[in-house]
């Protein structure tokens, strides 16, 4: 018992790190981030529970009443109170089909960050810590990929990936293609952010230590160095994430993204836009509001992270 | 009246805990073409003195007090527009780093230029002229190409040299001098101070030399400061302060000089550090760092602990230090007797 | 200098060489010339034969530099929908997209110098404050969204009546919450001829209008970032030291903040500037296919959807090479701005 009790007041717990950090004090005082948290967190719970979130089932064809298409939203005349949200061409009930889609978005999300994350720390690595040939050969190929914009590389990945696999294979795969095709176009920012640290800690006396001491570079990278850059991968990480989504949502808008059976936000806005001048468009505007509220909070909670763990560009 | 005075000068920085003072009760006068030398370790508040005087000071400082009345005009509470008719005009200033004072992507001349023409109506030519002459000044090989060069293509103790050749530009009254040596290579370091000494000399210009070098001050300057967390602590001709301190922190930085040391043996330092201006012990600042706390019985001073010291006049310097204001009581109180 | 042009010029050539690779390897695996050029019904051996005779056989690096040859005069072979050289159709669609780029850097280019100037010389008026926020806002919302709106704003109108409609005062505030619409948003209307295959928006006030909504469009993503780049570096550049010596020297703020610290601030700039304008021709697809403006974009997307393998490819060729002229350019202006890129050969 007294041995605990020490070694409490010595060693303080994560929890009672945390709660004294910098991070979240600031965090006290920020009442954009405060919110921000509150909408993200609201956000990711209805995706995740959106199976028992959404009075129906968009991806079940027997559910759709094609009678009851293009109805609009509860606050407008003519609505159904049946549809909070209104209803999409098809008959699907929108609120449904946005929780869905919303899902959708943030799989895809998430899962294309990790895929660059992968793809660009170790790319990352690689060239920072190795040097010579492959730095140069690894970052003139984020040179150009760069050059051409990130945007630019996955609609030619895509539209290629597309015509290999042919439309109907594509739509069947698209969740895995998409990760795939966005983590591909958006991997060089990670490996030049890795890059920079990790030539930065390089210089640093304990990775010589390590060296010295006969750890193998493999294991000097992972254990030693990657640690120290942990702090801009985590920043570059939530604007990354706002950027897949984006990506995400711009592919699906051309066509080259999630198939309209199944579709994510971006796809949602693609087929609401055809029934604009029609007057429908709460079918569009809709999803793209919640878009545009998840990419928004998520890059305010980004600008925030980077002010508070970057103190060299907090100067204003 | 002298040219430059300095009467209980407050700055302080607005910080999100609450103001840092900066500096407290900083006097001081400059006569014309008088060169004073401000010491001190690095946070004593030199270079706050040094920027605040043209009200240069980056937010969130500010002056919170005091007067800065130079040639009969005050300073301190002048708008923009006023004291930029005196900045690098009669008052001009060399920083402390070359190779970060000169904007990198105007050339040398459009440097020089622009400041004459800010301060005097003339054609770009007659100003090239000037500058071109201040360059020759200041000694800078070829100086006709130098005026069509960008910084980087000068070397450091050159920058320096172009610095101070837009110092001079104006033929100002005082320079104010930023530790203007202590970024260059140790060799140039003479070299620059040399020149900077033999044209204030020469133009009959006073000199403000912020420095913590000793050595250089008591080469160059006539009268000295000595500054320690924020105050003046002793202030009076530099040979008298030099050869005989009075304040327990002036000795103690004169004793860490390695010309004090005996040969092989380790260098006097003052112990511990410089305290934090947001955190500033009770009583005299110093005294944690003190050797002469402690009164004749052993015990501490209890003015020193609890009582900022004023200032006492002991011979043609003024100390602020309770153990010397004892001493110069005693002094006094003893030729009274002697006298009685 | 020279040595300067001579490493740009490697690098172009560089760069130009790995899109080439990806286009021709694009080509050979997923183009079928054969195909194209004769019926369903013409048989297999005759299609071998073909093949042979168009060497398709060859081996790989043979076949690449026939396509290089060819390239290098601008030669891609025929595009399967509109049956006729593909630079020729690429030269059709191409002022369309120009046109619109120039008046998107245009907006770009007038708005956040200005703006980015003034919130980081004022970073705590309520101004600067409202500047940044609407742009952090403008940077979350995807391009075609945004055109999106502008088009249900402005091209549909809006009518909203939440206060009552038979007062004068409730009239004249729906009026403003409402909005008319009628801006032309679909195509280029009219364009007058120029030369050769450019027809311009510009030589008229009817063919600007249909530029408005495509443009802000295509800005609203780039501007936002521009300010907000101009504002960070700005910010910093006013903390150093050579603007604080110029402060001491009593040179006038204005030059301070206009010549001093903006030439610093824009080298950053137009390093990023350079990057960006890859992403502005990305943008394009998506503005071109929200607003059917008949651009590239809009091509490259209609060639997608139809397989039509040898536009894509040409399509990627002419982006690529227009991406390696920009940023090429960009560079020299960089070296034009930077006295110290002269001498070293590269950017400090």
């Amino acid at each position: 018992m007294r041995e605990n009790a020490m070694s409490d007041t010595i060693v303080p717990g994560r929890w009672a790190r945390f709660r004294d950090s910098y991070l979240l004090y600031s965090f006290k005082r920020d009442l954009v981030a405060q919110l921000s948290l509150v909408l993200f967190a609201m956000l990711i719970f209805a995706a995740v529970f959106a199976p028992w979130l959404a009075p129906a089932n968009p991806y079940d064809l027997a559910q759709i009443d094609i009678m009851a298409s293009e109805l609009p939203p509860f606050w407008i005349d003519g609505a159904d109170p049946q549809y909070l949200m209104g209803t999409d061409a098809q008959g699907r009930d929108l609120l449904s089909t946005i929780l869905y889609g919303l899902r959708v978005s943030l799989i895809i999300g998430f899962g294309a960050v990790l895929m660059q994350a992968v793809i660009g720390v170790s790319f990352g690595l690689m060239a920072g810590y190795l040097g010579g040939r492959v730095d140069a050969f690894l970052m003139r190929l984020a040179d150009i990929q760069l050059s051409f914009s990130t945007l630019m590389v996955a609609i030619i990945v895509g539209a290629l990936v597309k015509a290999i696999f042919g439309g109907a294979t594509f739509s069947e795969y698209a969740v895995p293609l998409l990760v795939l095709i966005i983590g591909l176009a958006e991997w060089p920012q990670y490996a030049r952010t890795v890059r920079a640290s990790v030539l930065a800690e390089r210089s640093k006396e304990y990775v010589d230590a390590a060296r010295v001491m006969g750890l193998k570079s493999r294991r000097i990278m992972f254990r030693h160095i990657l640690p120290n850059t942990l702090s801009p991968i985590f920043v570059i990480s939530t604007v990354q994430v706002a950027n897949a989504i984006i990506s995400e949502a711009a592919l699906s808008f051309l066509g080259l993204g999630m198939p309209e059976t199944h579709p994510s936000l971006g796809s949602l806005i693609k087929s609401g836009f055809d029934y604009i001048q029609s007057g429908s468009w709460w079918i569009t505007l809709i999803p793209g509001a919640v878009l545009v509220i998840l990419v928004l909070v998520i890059n305010l909670l980004g600008d925030w992270l980077r002010d508070v763990l970057n103190p060299r560009l907090y100067k204003g | 009246m002298a040219l430059l005075e300095v009467n209980n000068l407050d700055v302080r920085f607005a910080l999100r805990g609450g103001d840092v003072r900066a500096l407290r009760d900083v006097c001081f006068s400059l006569d014309r073409g008088e060169r004073l030398g401000i010491v001190g370790e690095s946070g004593a508040g030199k270079s706050v003195a040094a920027f605040s005087l043209l009200n240069l000071i980056a937010k969130p400082g500010y002056i919170a007090g005091g007067s800065i009345t130079f040639d009969g005009e005050e300073l301190s509470g002048m708008k923009d527009r006023g004291l930029r008719r005196i900045r690098g005009n009669r008052i001009s200033m060399i920083f402390q780093d070359p190779m970060m004072t000169l904007n990198p992507v105007l050339s040398i001349g459009e440097q020089m230029v622009e400041c004459l023409k800010a301060h005097r109506r003339i054609s770009t030519r007659e100003a090239r002229a000037i500058s071109l002459h201040k360059l020759n000044q200041v000694q800078i090989p070829s100086p006709e190409t130098r005026l069509d060069q960008y910084p980087h293509e000068l070397s450091g103790g050159m920058r320096q040299r172009v610095i101070i050749a837009i110092a001079l530009l104006l033929d100002p009254d005082i320079i104010v001098a930023d530790e203007p040596t202590t970024a260059l290579d140790v060799t140039i370091q003479a070299e620059i101070m040399d020149l900077l000494l033999e044209l204030c000399e020469k133009h009959n210009v006073g000199l403000v030399l912020i420095t913590h070098d000793l050595g250089v001050v008591s080469q160059v300057t006539q009268r000295m400061l000595v500054m320690y967390a924020g105050r003046v602590i002793e202030q009076g001709p530099t040979r008298e302060i030099i050869n005989d301190p009075q304040h327990p922190y002036t000795q103690g930085l004169i004793n860490a000089l390695p010309q004090m040391a005996t040969p092989g043996s380790r260098l006097n330092q003052i112990p511990g550090s410089m305290p934090s201006l947001s955190n500033l012990p009770s009583g005299c600042a110093f005294h944690p760092r003190c050797g002469f706390v402690n009164d004749a019985n052993g015990e501490p001073r209890k003015a020193c602990l609890d009582k900022v010291p004023g200032f006492v006049d002991s011979g043609n310097c003024r100390v602020a230090c309770h153990m010397v204001a004892e001493l110069v009581n005693q002094q006094q109180r003893d030729s009274r007797e002697e006298i009685l | 200098m020279i040595a300067f042009l001579i490493k740009r010029l490697f690098h172009a050539f560089l760069v130009m060489f790995v899109i080439s690779v990806i286009s021709f390897a694009i080509q050979d695996n997923l183009g079928d010339p054969i195909q194209q050029m004769v019926g369903q019904s013409v048989p297999e051996s005759e299609r071998a034969e073909l093949r042979e005779e168009l060497g398709l056989n060859d081996p790989f690096f043979v076949q690449y530099l026939r396509f290089a040859k060819n390239a290098a005069h601008f030669d891609f072979g025929y595009s399967y929908i509109f049956n006729e050289p593909t630079t020729q159709v690429i030269m059709r669609h191409l002022p369309a997209t120009l046109e619109l780029v120039a008046a998107t850097t245009l907006l770009i280019v007038l708005l956040s110098v200005p703006i980015g100037v003034y919130s980081a010389i004022k970073p705590r008026a309520w101004l600067s404050r409202a500047f940044m926020g609407v742009s952090i806002i403008g940077i979350s919302i995807p391009v075609f969204l945004t055109a999106i709106v502008l088009i249900q704003l402005f091209a549909i109108g809006v009518e909203f009546t939440p206060f009552p409609t038979d007062t004068a005062w409730g009239a004249w505030l729906n009026g403003l919450l409402s909005t008319d619409g009628g801006m032309p948003a679909y195509g280029r209307g009219n364009p007058v001829h120029v030369f050769g295959t450019w027809y311009t928006n510009f030589s008229s006030l009817e063919g600007l209008t249909y530029l408005v909504l495509p443009a802000i469009s295509l800005a609203s993503i780039m501007l936002p970032l521009f300010i907000r780049l101009i504002r960070a570096e700005m910010l910093e550049v006013l903390q150093s030291e050579y603007v604080k010596f110029a402060r001491a020297k009593g040179i006038s703020l204005r030059r301070i903040y206009f010549v001093h610290a903006l030439k610093n601030t824009m080298l950053p700039v137009i390093t990023v500037g350079g990057v960006q304008i890859g992403t502005l021709v990305a943008y394009t697809i998506l503005t071109e296919t929200v607003f059917q403006w008949p651009g590239m974009g809009l091509m490259f997307l209609d060639a997608i959807e139809r397989s039509d393998i040898p536009l894509i490819v040409t399509y990627l060729m002419i982006v690529g090479l227009i991406f390696v002229i920009t940023n090429t350019l960009v560079d020299l202006i960089y070296g034009l701005v930077n006295p110290t890129v002269k001498l070293t050969g590269k950017p400090a």
